[in-house]
């Protein structure tokens, strides 16, 4: 399409009916109460001439170009501060209000720089529009006097300039960094003729709080705040819609290219998931599909000694094929298998896992979702009877109480933050249960009510302990858990037993008992309560028995089926939701349905015209056991760095060095690919044609941006190879695949790329009974139909501090790095986050004489790395932290075996380790 | 448990753990079932033999959940 500008009328909207009329310029028009005069304009085709307004963004009233006459009032309001009142009267084209405008503009012009012709934002700046609209033909002031033309250009951002120079003290791009992101890094320094636009205190962006997310720069009306790239390449013309393709979150974005080259992303406004907003990662850090270490080509060797031999893409498939029957002709059908990806679309990843299923002839498929939020499926299918989030992220604007789980949503999911943040902003309280003291317990006008900082390890024994409180002091809501769960009774027994007291566990937790009771209370008689978690939850030896933990918090006081409150896992990855969703797991065939369901199985086989086994296939860790017990042989991985993200490292090489035949499809020749034998060249998110479906069950369209560089889309290739296996899989276009999934999926049977395309996405349940889908689960009744309370025992790990790895290591992630960093490493975020660090709090960094910037050894009883020491008050005495963005430290040399009982996910979250100063000879080792 | 631990064993033994509260009967249904809905053919009949050649080695609702697999 061409460049979509999207209409911004002037204020946000309010809530609630149209209710007020008022004539705008002769044009009857009803709105919301509270609307501003100009948004009421705007609705009614008018549009008022405006500079410092936008509507992401509160009214200000500072540029005085939106001067309006209203009958019977004095003066010249201005029509962005000015609500709407029943019979308002409003002029907005007068010869007083042409004049008064006339001057402002006189005023702005003669202190910016007549260059518009050469500047970036030509045909893009609302100032520039702006003095057209109001018909300025002089500047009677001249351009000699004082002025800011001469103002040093701050171009330290990676990603775009300022240029004060041009800056109009509009106020936008500081209000942007407050109400949408939440930030404050930006204000206005000084006063009067002196003010000027100030990263921190006058700091240059880069070394500022700027978070880089964009807000700013989306906000501003002129050239000040400008992306490097437009600057380098020109303004965009054509607009593609498509999905961003790093976290769970799922913005929308406008990818805005001039001719067939990517200039920017910008959010987009209509976007559900992120309503205009981004970060730093989704905004600026696309340059990983362009970068040169992209490989095209598919690439063969006999041995992962051997060097890569380019082939055709016919070559690669038939060696795969071959490689592939020949194991299973040799060690039987259950030999191989396939991973799939959470960064692939739905269709890719449902041909992929489809190719195991009917042309392997095995159920020897799993995701990557296996080592992240395996557990969350598995608690909120037990208890509420599907495996997915209660909420969409808007949700949380109705939340009164917000409580923060083993997540740190500001560096990992940070546009959802922003919204959190704002909410807390208004007044929801918050408490935070983390062992860190995460950048949301204490930030720019919020302060967690409760952190409850408890030891790592310990979620079960809190959320127990919660809960206890709920039932022995009477604040269970009872109608609730009457008419909508069951077996609350042998559940409240359990959970009211002394052992699971906020005193019992305080010990073991390290949280203060009354501390711990004061949380629950608030969640229990706060209002509407919603627990927001991520992999600080899953990420356990009990990460499945806190799912469920959490549900029975949520059920016990009645803080599930409607708007403000749920159970909601913050996933990892774009497509995390997604790939889970399309049977990737090796029990379940898409819509989570078990493969021993005689009667699921056969829609399938009729289908897909072969048998399906009726027993689960292999989990991820389960086949690299039997690649060392030698009974799994031949693996395709799709899109995921096992050998750098999966715990155990040197558990997980040996398992690849044992295959025969490791097929890995990435972009890059990640750590996977040196044990591997092809290598199959993937394409990007900005190649892709297909959908995501987001942490809130939202079916976004992904949409291709460039044609694939590879020659080949990736549903194209494993449709190739199933062919080539002797089974006939083929589709026209990924909208067929769709069609597919739909036709076998009831959750899904209303999704279609038509439907995507007129609503913009949807919330799956999709289907008849809710044909728009569905925002908010369980309202009238669970999916299972009652929800269940499951007892949930504490049982502390088996991995525990000694006296030889006295400390606990816990990992994560940052905000400008992703995952194992294949993508970002690859862009400027690399400026913010070149290295993973270790974070140790200064008592532990004392005793063993470290000081900031030290290389440390960490040592666990599986491995030993080195990196940089950072100390951190953020860290609790006896926890250490750290990030895995980054092979050469490769954090998961250190962490172990140890895993979720129920879904194997792996226990990052708690390794018991030791730091030290790390003598030179190790460090040169490495 | 070491290293050394046959993989089938820790991991019937840390869902078997998790089943403590209940009583031995329902729990070692309850780990089985677990098994059988959650565990490859090749992984149970692995459990079943080191069940068979070391039943000292499994936490006592596992080996009873094997015999209900079995």
């Amino acid at each position: 399409m061409a460049l979509l500008k999207e209409p911004d009328l002037g204020t946000p909207a309010k809530p609630g009916e149209a209710t007020v009329s008022v004539e705008v310029d002769g044009h009857p028009v009803t709105v919301q109460e509270g609307t501003s005069v100009m948004r009421a304009a705007a609705l009614s085709g008018i549009d008022v001439p405006k500079l410092c307004a936008t509507d992401s963004l509160e009214a200000f009233g500072s540029c005085r170009l939106c001067l309006v006459e209203i009958d019977g009032r004095k003066g010249t309001p201005a029509s962005c501060t000015t609500p709407v009142s029943e019979g308002m009267r409003v002029r907005t084209q007068t010869p007083r209000l042409e004049k008064l405008r006339q001057g402002v503009m006189e005023l702005y012009i003669s202190d910016h720089p007549l260059d518009c012709l050469t500047c970036a934002a030509n045909g893009d700046c609302e100032l520039q529009d702006m003095s057209g609209v109001v018909g300025l033909r002089q500047v009677r002031y001249g351009y000699e006097g004082e002025n800011h033309l001469d103002l040093e250009k701050d171009t330290s951002n990676p990603y775009f300039d300022f240029d004060p120079s041009k800056c109009i003290a509009c106020s936008r791009c500081v209000r942007a960094c407050g109400e949408v992101q939440g930030t404050f890094a930006l204000t206005i320094e000084g006063r009067g003729f002196e003010s000027k636009v100030s990263a921190g205190a006058g700091e240059m962006f880069f070394d500022s709080e700027c978070v880089s997310c964009g807000a700013c720069v989306q906000a501003c009306p002129t050239a000040t705040l400008q992306e490097k790239s437009v600057v380098d390449l020109g303004m965009p013309n054509r607009t593609v819609l498509t999905t961003c393709a790093y976290c769970g979150v799922g913005c929308s974005f406008k990818a805005e290219l001039r001719g067939d080259e990517l200039v920017r992303m910008v959010p987009y406004k209509d976007g559900g998931a992120n309503e205009g907003h981004s970060c730093v990662k989704g905004r600026f850090a696309f340059g990983y599909a362009t970068h040169p270490d992209r490989v095209t080509t598919p690439m063969v060797r006999d041995s992962i000694d051997d060097e890569w031999r380019e082939v055709d893409w016919d070559t690669a498939i038939n060696r795969v094929a071959s490689g592939f029957r020949e194991l299973q002709d040799t060690y039987g059908q259950g030999a191989i298998g396939g991973i799939t990806s959470s960064r692939c679309t739905n269709e890719e990843v449902y041909v992929v896992q489809k190719m195991v299923r009917a042309a392997f002839g095995n159920n020897n498929v799993d995701t990557c979702a296996r080592v992240c939020h395996s557990p969350t499926g598995y608690g909120l299918k037990q208890t509420f009877g599907t495996s997915a989030g209660t909420q969409d992220f808007r949700s949380v604007a109705q939340a009164d109480v917000i409580v923060v789980i083993g997540a740190n949503p500001t560096d990992a999911h940070p546009v959802f933050a922003s919204r959190m943040k704002r909410r807390l902003r208004e007044g929801a309280k918050l408490v935070v249960l983390d062992p860190r003291r995460i950048d949301l317990v204490r930030s720019p006008y919020i302060e967690a009510t409760h952190h409850l900082q408890l030891t790592p390890g310990t979620n079960v024994a809190v959320v127990n302990a919660m809960a206890h409180v709920v039932v022995t002091e009477g604040l269970v809501d009872e109608s609730f858990v009457a008419d909508r769960c069951e077996e609350f009774e042998e559940w409240a027994e359990f959970i009211a037993r002394p052992e699971n007291s906020p005193e019992a566990v305080e010990a073991i937790t390290g949280v203060p008992a009354e501390e711990l009771r004061e949380a629950a209370r608030l969640y229990a008689t706060g209002g509407n309560a919603a627990i927001y978690y991520g992999l600080g939850v899953t990420e356990h030896s009990q990460g499945s028995t806190m799912v469920m933990g959490m549900a029975n918090l949520a059920m016990a006081t009645g803080n599930i089926g409607r708007e403000g409150v749920g159970v909601n896992p913050l996933r990892g990855q774009n497509n995390v939701q997604g790939s889970c969703d399309m049977g990737s797991f090796p029990h379940e065939l898409s819509g989570y349905r078990h493969v021993s369901d005689d009667a699921v199985r056969e829609v399938f086989e009729t289908l897909w015209d072969r048998p399906i086994l009726s027993e689960p296939g292999l989990r991820i860790p389960n086949m690299f056991d039997s690649a060392l017990d030698g009974s799994f042989r031949g693996l395709f991985v799709q899109g995921e760095d096992i050998a750098q993200s999966d715990p155990n490292i040197g558990h997980v090489h040996a398992a690849l060095r044992a295959m025969d035949l490791v097929v890995v499809q990435d972009l890059f020749l990640n750590e996977t690919a040196k044990f591997a034998h092809v290598f199959l060249p993937g394409t990007s998110f900005l190649e892709k044609d297909g959908t995501f479906t987001n942490a809130e069950r939202r079916i976004n369209r992904v949409r291709p941006v460039m044609s694939p560089k590879t020659g080949k889309d990736e549903w194209e290739v494993a449709c190739e190879i199933a062919r080539a296996m002797g089974y006939d899989m083929a589709y026209e276009h990924p909208r067929e695949i769709m069609a597919e999934i739909a036709s076998i999926t009831p959750t899904f049977a209303g999704v279609s790329f038509e439907k995507l395309d007129k609503l913009g996405s949807v919330q799956w349940p999709c289907n008849d009974s809710a044909p728009e889908g569905t925002p908010t689960m369980h309202v009238d009744a669970f999916v299972r139909g009652k929800g269940k309370f499951v007892s949930t025992p504490f049982v502390a790990t088996t991995e525990r501090s000694t006296r030889k790895y006295p400390l606990l290591l816990t990992t994560g992630r940052i905000l400008s790095q992703y995952n194992v960093g294949a993508q970002t490493r690859r862009t400027a975020n690399n400026t913010w986050h070149a290295e993973d660090v270790l974070e140790l709090h200064p008592h532990d960094a004392d005793d063993r004489g470290i000081s900031d910037g030290d290389r440390v050894s960490l040592s666990s009883r599986v491995g030993t790395t080195s990196l940089r020491a950072v100390i951190s008050e953020r860290m609790p005495v006896g926890v250490v932290y750290t990030t895995f963005h980054h092979p050469d430290t490769g954090a998961n040399v250190v962490t172990t075996e140890n895993s979720d009982w129920a879904t194997n996910c792996p226990e990052y979250k708690v390794t018991a380790v030791q730091v030290g100063l790390a003598r030179q000879a190790e460090v040169v080792a490495q | 448990m070491t290293e050394e631990t046959p993989p089938q064993v820790r991991l019937a033994n840390e869902i078997a753990v998790q089943f403590h509260h209940r009583p031995p009967e329902q729990a070692a249904q309850a780990i089985a079932q677990h098994i059988r809905m959650f565990w490859d053919p090749r992984m149970k009949a692995a459990l079943l033999r080191l069940a068979a050649a070391d039943p000292n080695s499994l936490d006592p609702l596992a080996l009873a959940a094997t015999r209900e697999i079995g």
